[in-house]
């Protein structure tokens, strides 16, 4: 992450020039000479990545705090983002702090680089950080997704940024954060267990859709933000660093890469991810991502059939170029144990 | 054996002053203290329980016999100035100066309580058979079967129908909400159980059925017991030694039957002769 | 062997409600008791037999005085010994039978007399067979096995309570007019469980007042007399006459719990 320089362009020569705090210089005659000086488009007057140095320097003590204690939530204080509160303020943060020009970025919205939202996001960080956007996510080196990973296999050298709603998974059985904050202190977490007993009691299994909850590195209980089940086992023992982070709440948590990421389950009701017995996208033909459910219109007259579709986009439109692509096709190593579905995942295939 | 030894203790509520214990106390007439207005809920109290013992404290608002089981709990109060202490068989040091872990696992495995105040003991949300199981996953049980197995058990101990195991516990009658706090203070088979006024608030009929049970559960799985009531129909069921309190003191203490038959001090003899 | 030695044993009652008046329940006594042994304690009313009863078992504090227990495996002075080893002694080594039925309510009779054979160790279904052979030797009629004795005559509730003295077999055994409220009859089958059950080594001391049963069952006799000890007798040349002190009148002493002795 280097540091741009943001006094480009300034001309001490010349006494009438306005100051900016970084930025062009522009003369003050007249706001129209002024409108007609400016040479470049996009966010004058901003610094690098948006956000200024201090910023950017107390989110990444935050990550380093989180990363030094794996899924413990560090309070860093959250900035007004150009975009709504509850729409990724706090990955934006994390992220633009983590850019640098070199860097390479990808945004996923539920699986959809192509969301408006995902979209947005990707241009402000193309603008303000001025760094190659992409869809693939074997090239990207900074993620940012909600609620969800991707398919292929993430490596050392990439980061992922998670939008997290809620950062405390104890929010469901107590809505006090200050005993909440108390549970995680004293590792006292019965009060999920008994969510997760009531929850077998109703269901007869585990039920719980998203936002599982897990213990990192055996000591903290952490909410994953609302990714799948399928996603989870991804994040155990991972290659990659995942920065989870909150705009709203104003908290950053991680899981550190080779972290222990385990499930909540029962000795006898195990966690167990979605399953997909009977469908293949409809796309791509694959039967080992995860699937999402797309009505379409028939060519009937105001009829709808329901169609399955691979939810990692990107993903899919390759699969569909070649449907054999291994998830870990980019990687030198055979037999990558990433989730369900990778190849060799559950024969003890060797891993990194 | 020797379970439970707690001695000396202590619990002020407000600054409190050099002048507090001379003030207050059984002769004082009063707990509460003249110059700072300090309240001594209970000081120079010592209680001692061997595995298998019942002992009752006995006393009326004010005596300071809440206060005292309180202290078990090895729950700082914030606004309480609490000393003494605390041994307990296999732990080391005093009880009331341990670290969060633990006084945790003795509240888990050791020593169940049930308090006064139902919100204090179960989480009115969860089922019945939740409250129980807390206990259980606390302790790291982390088989559903299990977990599931002792919750019944436990209910039919307690005399609770099974059939409402998975109602939340906001709609058992308060008899029923006592025995879940029973049963979930039996859960992990501890050595010593502490019981703030079992009886209080609940019908006759009722009362009687919650004292027969935890009596003859007490018999069969012979765990210790304090008993703290005002009743003392209650402490003659059901306890072998009793502590009789007043204005925050120990004023008499002795086997049960002697306390009853033949009281020493004045008050305790007002006390005997005051039951219905 | 001496079963128990009596020295001296004083009970004074402050009765603080009565401005602080002080009763004089036993003054002096002095006595001893021999191992299998069966001595009567008599008296007129407020003699002192039930204080007398109650001190050795430690419901009541002796104010001076000792009893010294030989039973066990050291000397105990069951007047001045820690409540704890007076725990240890009732029930196995120390049986009691109070005056009036102390009955747990909501018990059934037969677990009644059974709890302290289970309290013991005996499994619960040989500790009730136990207890309903006892229940029927005493003529308890059957059906009243399985209820409450609250509900019972005084003599049903009487019997209830001497066969949970009887039932696990103590060293010592304590009883207080044990068969006062059984007619001639019953009260012959209670003596014979009496004596049948018990061991040689069974030491009985107990309160009677009724002369029969006395001749019947006693080696020797202690007689009271306004709290202190008149005489100790051995049985034959006991005459069943209460010997009278200074004043020709029957006392009653209240209890200081309302009870008359």
């Amino acid at each position: 992450m280097t540091e741009r320089d943001s006094n480009k362009g300034v001309d001490d020569s010349d006494p009438q020039a306005a100051e900016t705090d970084g930025g062009t210089h522009v003369t003050s005659d007249s706001v129209d000479a002024a409108l007609d000086d400016i040479e470049t488009t996009g966010v004058a007057g901003y610094n690098y990545a948006y956000l200024d140095e201090h910023t950017k320097r107390e989110v990444r003590r935050a990550m380093l705090k989180a990363v030094a204690i794996p899924g413990h939530q560090v309070p860093y204080a959250s900035r007004p983002m150009p975009l709504a509160r509850g729409w990724g303020t706090g990955g934006i943060q994390a992220s633009l702090s983590l850019l640098d020009p070199t860097d390479t970025f990808k945004v996923i919205d539920q699986g959809a680089d192509e969301s408006v939202n995902a979209a947005n996001i990707r241009r402000l960080a193309a603008d303000t950080a001025d760094v190659e956007t992409t869809t693939d996510t074997t090239a990207a080196d900074v993620i940012q997704s909600r609620h969800r990973l991707p398919e292929e296999v993430l490596t050392d050298e990439q980061r992922l940024v998670l939008q997290v709603p809620i950062t405390d998974a104890l929010r469901k059985v107590d809505p006090s954060d200050t005993a909440n904050r108390r549970r995680h202190a004293h590792q006292n977490y019965g009060k999920m267990w008994v969510h997760l007993y009531e929850n077998v009691v109703e269901y007869g299994e585990i039920n719980i859709a998203s936002r599982y909850p897990t213990m990192v590195a055996g000591r903290y209980l952490m909410d994953p933000s609302p990714i799948p089940r399928w996603d989870v086992p991804k994040l155990d023992d991972a290659d990659h660093l995942t920065i989870l982070a909150a705009g709203r709440e104003a908290r950053i948590y991680a899981v550190p890469p080779h972290t222990s990421v385990e499930p909540l389950a029962f000795e006898d009701r195990a966690f167990t991810v979605e399953r997909f017995p009977d469908q293949a996208c409809h796309a791509c033909g694959s039967t080992d991502t995860y699937l999402v459910e797309v009505s379409e219109e028939t060519a009937d007259e105001g009829g709808f059939e329901t169609r399955y579709a691979c939810n990692d986009s990107s993903f899919c439109a390759k699969r569909r170029e070649n449907p054999a692509l291994s998830k870990d096709h980019h990687l030198d190593q055979s037999g990558v144990d990433w989730g369900p579905g990778t190849p060799d995942a559950g024969d003890g295939g060797e891993t990194e | 054996m020797t379970l439970l030894d707690a001695s000396g203790i202590q619990t002020i509520y407000g600054q409190g002053c050099s002048e507090c214990l001379n003030t207050t106390g059984d002769r004082a007439g009063t707990n509460q203290c003249p110059h700072c207005g300090s309240v001594v809920a209970c000081a120079d109290a010592d209680l001692s329980v061997r595995s298998g013992e019942v002992v009752g404290i006995v006393g009326e608002s004010g005596s300071g016999k809440s206060s005292l089981a309180e202290t078990l709990t090895l729950e700082r109060d914030p606004e309480a100035t609490t000393d003494g202490e605390v041994s307990y068989a296999g732990y080391d040091g005093n009880l009331l100066d341990v670290d969060y872990q633990t006084r945790h696992s003795l509240r888990t495995d050791e020593i169940g309580f049930v308090h006064q105040h139902i919100r204090d003991g179960l989480d009115l949300d969860f089922t019945g058979g939740g409250n129980v199981a807390e206990k259980l996953l606390s302790a790291g049980s982390r088989s559903y079967e299990n977990v599931r197995k002792r919750v019944r058990e436990l209910f039919e101990a307690t005399e609770i129908p099974p059939a409402r195991m998975d109602d939340p516990t906001r709609t058992y009658s308060g008899g029923m909400q006592r025995r879940v706090q029973i049963a979930r203070a039996l859960a992990t088979d501890p050595e010593l159980v502490v019981l703030d006024e079992p009886t209080t608030g609940l019908d006759v009929s009722v009362q009687a059925r919650v004292l027969d049970m935890f009596r003859r559960v007490q018999r069969e799985e012979g765990v210790a017991a304090v008993v703290v009531s005002h009743d003392l129909g209650v402490v003659r069921l059901l306890a072998d030694r009793t502590l009789v309190m007043r204005h925050g003191r120990v004023i008499e203490s002795g086997l049960t039957d002697r306390i009853m038959e033949d009281p020493h001090h004045e008050y305790t003899q007002t006390l005997i002769n005051s039951v219905l | 062997m001496t079963m128990l030695t009596v020295d001296g044993l004083t009970k004074t009652f402050d009765m603080h409600m009565l401005g602080d008046t002080q009763v004089v329940g036993l003054d002096g006594v002095s006595f001893d008791v021999r191992e299998g042994e069966f001595l009567a304690i008599v008296g007129a009313s407020g003699s002192g037999k039930s204080s007398l009863l109650k001190c050795l078992y430690r419901t009541y504090e002796p104010t001076d005085g000792r009893v010294i227990y030989h039973g066990g495996e050291k000397n105990v002075d069951l007047a001045s010994c820690g409540d704890r080893t007076v725990m240890a002694l009732r029930g196995d080594a120390i049986g009691y039978t109070s005056q009036f039925l102390d009955e747990i309510p909501r018990v059934p009779a037969v677990d009644v007399v059974a709890r302290p054979l289970v309290e013991q160790g005996t499994p619960t279904d040989v500790a009730r067979e136990r207890a309903r052979a006892l229940l029927d030797a005493l003529h308890v009629p059957e059906n009243l096995w399985a209820a409450y004795p609250a509900t019972f005559s005084g003599g049903e509730r009487q019997r209830v309570n001497l066969a949970q003295a009887l039932a696990p077999k103590p060293d010592l055994l304590l009883l207080d007019e044990p068969t006062s409220a059984l007619d001639p009859e019953t009260r012959r089958a209670a003596i014979d469980v009496l004596e049948s059950y018990l061991g040689a080594e069974t030491t009985v001391i107990g309160v009677f007042h009724n002369t029969d049963v006395v001749q019947t069952v006693a080696d020797r006799v202690v007689v009271l007399d306004d709290g202190r000890l008149q005489a100790v007798t051995p049985i034959d040349e006991y005459d069943g006459r209460r010997r009278r002190a200074a004043s020709e009148t029957d006392r009653s002493v209240p209890e200081p719990n309302g009870g008359i002795e």
